[in-house]
């Protein structure tokens, strides 16, 4: 896919915006890219970005640069080529959701996928309140993109910008009519919010992941019903995007 | 150009074949490209009963490689057959079934099942595997429980036995030779190098096992080494692994001995990887002076009789 854009938006994060033949495959929020980096054989596994906005015919991901892989990716020049497989994994469900009040949940790099998803929810006349938690002030990115969908809030670990401390804080002070919760963070965030909410949810996972199509089992997780037939789940296959309480967290 | 390559119980059309581990059972590469055009298809290792594997992170990246403890997960022996291998046989490729087991008993159960089963051309016995507590690697690192483990399942395998050899052993030759006595039709070489890698920030290892098995192209030049002495040692065939990316990688290990070659890691990083070499061998071998994959086989360490015999 060519590069139109990639800027920083906040600490060490990154926005890029990519076209290809595939974007008008991209329908599903949740769903990732699986993007190939650095030169050669340097890296043998690729990034799974998920996919933050999908307008027309451009794909837009985010990323935080965590190690020589992304930093690679954060210094790919407009018009560029990237290659990418995707898009890749099971999104959030929302074909018939409609006037519904949902709410958004996101932490750090979990927030991405919440924007395409809230944009989605928001044409299918939901409404949405979104929480959005970040470690600091300078690490805040899309606030503005947010509440263009309806109420946002923020909190910072440290307090220096919106609530201090985490999004399962405000939790209780959500107003009572909402209907479903959609998540993605890291882990401890999504179990903190799926045993604090008593509606129903999807979260979804990160992990690291080998193959990304499903082929090699590194990604998985484990089913909370013992009785499961297969016990567990694929994170790039059957998810990203679970039914809260599906997997063990 | 003639590709085809014949070993036991496989007759290959051409020499590329994904490795054990890195394909799954087929079906998610399916996706991607026809699996007719793969010389054979290795599935995942079976055990007797389902296994859930290693606590995750199970995969970590290092330079020009990766490290991975998956723990051997599969559904079992049963389900492999009636869900997976039900799968395949709408293909006509042969398959290489990846035998696992924590005791010489479950090896050879499992080796019963799935030697049996008509889609199944020929078992890889799977005793180098560094990513779980017991059984795997143990039969992988002393020749005599080799030998015997070897002779235990060649006994009950209606189809021909390929031993995959570890290289996290004292003397590989030696491993061959004990496996090659007991009666194995054919090696497979090499599985992964047993490493690790430290998360800076908390100081504890990356991987939840700890340790794990380290693939790709920073192994190759160990895995080339390795099919050269052991080629050269045995006279059963050898399926060469080992960080392969590139068709030039492809011809390095028939130079060094090996009859086909299979591809692992590589596939996580381009799914097509295995129809792209295979579409890119005969200009490579035709370029090189090769009329054939067997003209190619072992060509490093034959060469000095073949010039002297003038041809």
């Amino acid at each position: 896919m060519h590069v139109l854009q990639n800027k920083w938006i906040a600490s060490n994060t990154f926005e890029m915006k990519l076209t290809g033949r595939f974007v008008n495959s991209m329908k599903q929020p949740g769903q990732f890219l699986h993007i190939k980096v650095g030169d050669g054989t340097s890296h043998v596994l690729r990034r799974p970005l998920s996919i933050a906005n999908v307008d027309h015919h451009i794909v837009t991901v985010i990323y935080k640069i965590v190690g020589k892989g992304t930093k690679w990716l954060s210094e790919r020049k407009i018009g560029e080529t990237v290659d990418v497989i995707g898009p890749r994994g099971t999104g959030f469900p929302i074909e018939g959701v409609r006037n519904e009040h949902i709410v958004l949940i996101g932490g750090g790099v979990g927030v991405p996928p919440l924007y395409y998803l809230g944009r989605k929810l928001v044409q299918q006349s939901n409404t949405v309140t979104s929480v959005l938690g970040f470690q600091g002030k300078d690490g805040v990115f899309y606030e503005d993109a947010f509440r263009e969908l309806g109420e946002t809030l923020i909190t910072t670990d440290d307090g220096s910008y919106g609530y201090k401390g985490r999004v399962t804080d405000l939790i209780g002070v959500l107003n009572q009519d909402v209907t479903q919760y959609f998540s993605c963070g890291p882990k401890p965030m999504l179990k903190g919010v799926s045993e604090t909410f008593t509606i129903p949810g999807f979260i979804s996972l990160e992990e690291r992941m080998g193959c990304g199509v499903g082929a090699c089992f590194a990604c998985v997780c484990e089913t909370s019903d013992p009785e499961d037939s297969k016990g567990y789940r694929k994170i790039c296959q059957d998810g990203p995007v679970f039914p809260a309480g599906e997997v063990v967290l | 150009m003639d590709l085809r390559v014949s070993l036991p119980g496989l007759e290959l059309k051409n020499p590329i074949l994904p490795a054990s581990g890195c394909f799954g059972f087929g079906r998610e590469f399916s996706e991607f490209y026809d699996l007719n055009e793969l010389g054979a298809i290795t599935i995942k290792a079976a055990t007797s009963e389902g296994r859930f594997g290693n606590p995750t992170p199970r995969v970590a990246e290092t330079s020009g490689g990766m490290l991975n403890a998956i723990g051997l997960q599969n559904p079992g022996v049963k389900r492999i057959m009636e869900e997976e291998l039900k799968f395949l046989e709408q293909y006509e490729t042969p398959i290489l079934a990846n035998v696992a087991g924590s005791t010489e008993e479950e090896y050879v159960e499992v080796a019963r099942e799935l030697g049996a089963h008509h889609r199944v051309n020929a078992l890889e016995l799977n005793i180098s595997c560094p990513n779980v507590k017991e059984g795997g690697i143990q039969f992988g690192t002393d020749p005599s429980l080799a030998a015997s483990l070897t002779r235990a399942v060649k006994s009950v395998s209606e189809v021909p036995v390929y031993v995959k050899l570890s290289p996290n052993t004292g003397d590989i030759v030696e491993m061959a030779k004990a496996v090659e006595g007991a009666g194995a039709d054919g090696l497979s070489m090499i599985n992964t190098l047993v490493g690790m890698k430290l998360d800076l920030g908390t100081g504890r290892p990356i991987l939840a096992n700890g340790t794990g098995g380290l693939s790709g192209p920073s192994i190759k030049p160990v895995a080339i080494r390795m099919v050269y002495q052991v080629s050269q040692a045995v006279s059963i065939p050898i399926i060469g692994m080992g960080g392969v990316t590139c068709v030039e990688d492809v011809l390095e290990f028939l130079l060094a001995g090996a009859s086909a070659v299979a591809v692992g890691t590589a596939n996580f990083q381009n799914p097509l990887i295995c129809p792209e070499l295979i579409e890119q061998l005969p200009e490579l071998m035709d370029r090189c002076g090769y009329g054939s994959v067997q003209a190619c086989i072992g060509r490093s360490f034959k060469h000095e009789e073949t010039s002297l015999s003038g041809t």
